[in-house]
């Protein structure tokens, strides 16, 4: 009995996930460890208890919907909330008991605006460097860098107050740079801002990587975003790790192709033929539509056709596509991203037959 | 981490805005102005208190220590401001302590109170309203630093203590309007009812403005130590207050 079950699936724990290392320059040393951390506020359970390794330099994505207990995550991590069980580390250091030396080694970016905005670019920088104790001529020199990095260097001497969501944003990037942190946590990066400003933010993002082989730990609820940028992804859902691997892994667990198949009215006959082929994983039915998720998509279409005509459905349109991180979520939680938060599956009927196999 | 670099840092910043809100400025001493001039040219034709005090006389100190409360208080609950507009998780997030934040806040805001305040000294010394004399002056500085470091604190406290700025007007009509108006910085304290001077006795603003009305050669009710123990007294238990609430508030 051969096992074609997708390889991310829920029931399968993460701690036990394998972990490999990618050939960009991050070595084996752990900057980030979980051990059975959890938060509750009052009665309700924001983490239930995370297990994660985040080895240094690596470019690390929390992908979730709104609500899923990132922020909270992050909040922990960076000593501004106390955990209510387990613990981390972060850089060596334990969050509970040194909390300083934690704070000293982290530079956070929050999701909501955190700059004087009575203050210009460089006075905030410089509010910054003094707080992390920089001496006046290591702050004159990281203000130039930092400010050169984000392309702000023209606009340092303008109150923040004039500044535009974009530019607001990369002066919050550069002022968590300003102390050079070992590890650098970025909350919803582009969260609000347009589709040029955010591609913009992604390279700014992927240069830190490459001049500083700083750690980043971003959380985003955007599909792509984790998709572009991070080399490695757990998918955080209600304060749990579903999932995670590369971007590549976590596609390539879905076990190929997506089928999309519009059809006038399908039968359970239809669905058990499609799925009696050896190369068909899951089988969802979603307002009139059928996505069949396929290994080698191309040569099954003509099959598909045929197991319409034999089971009287008629096929009105195909469409077949690689899988997207949009696809790995909804196979993993059953429910779909959205900006808004999480769509719960009203109209949505989920069929799983994966049991079926020989 | 050194505690007065922290402690600068934030001071620093309070200087800062301070220097470049010009229009606040003024806003905020348009009020002591106007009860200056108009409450003292207004009541100068009925009051009768003692020979050779005319009423503006008689409030000059009262007026400076108005425009204390009033900039302290509101200095103190900016922090509320700080909250709304995240800058406080900025602050709280770095890895310096929370009572050097808190003393530099409060010092920061205690140097622009004292600023203001002291444009109203000036004013009043030149108009030859208040006595001038040096060591006065130097008595009325003290005086005014301990006003303003327990307003501020005490703004902090209630800033603490609340989620969103709406609680603003909240405590301007409960809180700050009654401790200016029952510190006989309008009315002497010789005379009044008994219900009244009650009240003003157990407000610490009293002790203040009694206290500054000695050292610029005015009526004074109590006895100048009298007036800098309970004064001080007041600074310190609203200082420990501030720094206890502070120390758990969360951005």
């Amino acid at each position: 009995m051969t096992n074609a079950t997708p390889t991310v699936s829920r029931s399968r724990s993460v701690a036990d996930l394998p972990v490999k290392c990618e050939p960009d320059g991050c070595d084996d040393s752990k900057v980030i460890v979980l051990s059975g951390l959890g938060k509750d506020f009052g009665e309700v359970t924001a983490l239930k208890e995370l297990n994660l390794e985040i080895r240094k330099g690596e470019l690390f994505g929390l992908l979730g919907p709104n609500g899923a207990g990132k922020t909270t995550l992050l909040s922990i991590l960076s000593t501004i909330l106390v955990a209510s069980r387990g613990t981390a580390e972060v850089c060596g250091h334990d969050i509970r008991k040194e909390e300083h030396a934690v704070r000293r080694s982290i530079g956070i970016v929050f999701q909501d605006p955190s700059l004087d905005d009575e203050l210009t670019g460089q006075e905030n920088l410089d509010f910054h460097g003094r707080l992390y104790g920089l001496d006046s001529r290591t702050r004159r020199s990281r203000i130039d860098e930092v400010l050169a990095l984000v392309d702000l260097e023209n606009r340092r001497h303008s109150l923040v107050k004039a500044y535009s969501g974009g530019m607001r944003r990369r002066l919050e990037i550069a002022r968590g740079l300003m102390h050079r942190p070992q590890v650098l946590f970025l909350d919803e990066p582009t969260l609000g801002l347009d589709p040029q400003t955010r591609r913009k933010i992604w390279n700014y993002i992927r240069g830190l990587k490459e001049s500083y082989g700083m750690t980043i730990i971003l959380t985003t609820h955007y599909m792509d975003e984790a998709d572009q940028l991070c080399s490695r992804i757990a998918i955080i859902d209600r304060g749990e790790i579903v999932a995670m691997d590369t971007p590549e892994g976590l596609k390539a667990g879905l076990g190929g192709d997506l089928l999309e198949l519009d059809v006038s009215a399908s039968n359970p006959l239809f669905i058990e033929k499609l799925q009696e082929a050896e190369e068909v994983g899951e089988v969802a039915a979603e307002d009139g539509r059928l996505i069949v998720t396929v290994r080698d998509g191309e040569s099954f279409v003509p099959r598909a056709f045929e197991a319409a005509q034999a089971s009287g459905v008629k096929i009105s349109a195909v469409a077949l596509r690689k899988p997207n991180l949009e696809d790995v979520f909804i196979s993993l939680t059953g429910r779909e991203i959205r900006d808004e938060g999480v769509k719960e599956p009203k109209e949505r009927m989920r069929i799983y037959m994966r049991g079926i196999r020989r | 981490m050194n505690l007065a670099a922290t402690v600068y840092t934030l001071w620093l910043r309070e200087m800062k805005r301070f220097m470049r809100n010009k229009s606040r400025l003024i806003g905020s001493m348009a009020l002591p102005a106007l009860f200056l001039l108009v409450l003292g040219s207004g009541f100068s034709g009925v009051f009768r208190y003692r020979s050779g005090v005319s009423y503006t006389q008689f409030i000059g100190p009262g007026i400076v220590a108005m425009s204390l409360l009033f900039s302290s208080m509101f200095g103190g609950m900016n922090v509320l401001w700080d909250k709304q507009f995240g800058f406080l998780k900025e602050i709280l997030v770095a890895p310096v302590s929370r009572i050097a934040i808190m003393a530099g806040k409060t010092l920061g805001t205690v140097t622009t109170s004292m600023i203001k305040a002291a444009v109203f000294l000036v004013f009043l010394c030149a108009g030859g309203l208040v006595g001038s004399d040096p060591w006065g002056l130097a008595i009325t500085v003290v005086f005014m630093f301990l006003i303003s470091g327990a307003f501020v604190s005490l703004g902090i406290a209630f800033a603490s203590q609340m989620t969103d700025p709406h609680g603003f007007q909240l405590i301007m009509n409960f809180i700050i309007m009654p401790v200016f108006f029952l510190s006989g910085a309008l009315f002497p304290l010789d005379g009044i009812p008994e219900w009244l001077k009650l009240l003003t006795l157990v407000n610490p603003l009293t002790y203040g403005v009694d206290g500054m009305r000695f050292a610029l050669g005015g009526p004074h009710h109590f006895s100048p130590f009298f007036d800098l123990a309970a004064l001080a007294a007041f600074w310190t238990v609203a200082t420990l207050a501030g720094a206890m609430m502070f120390r758990r508030m969360s951005a």
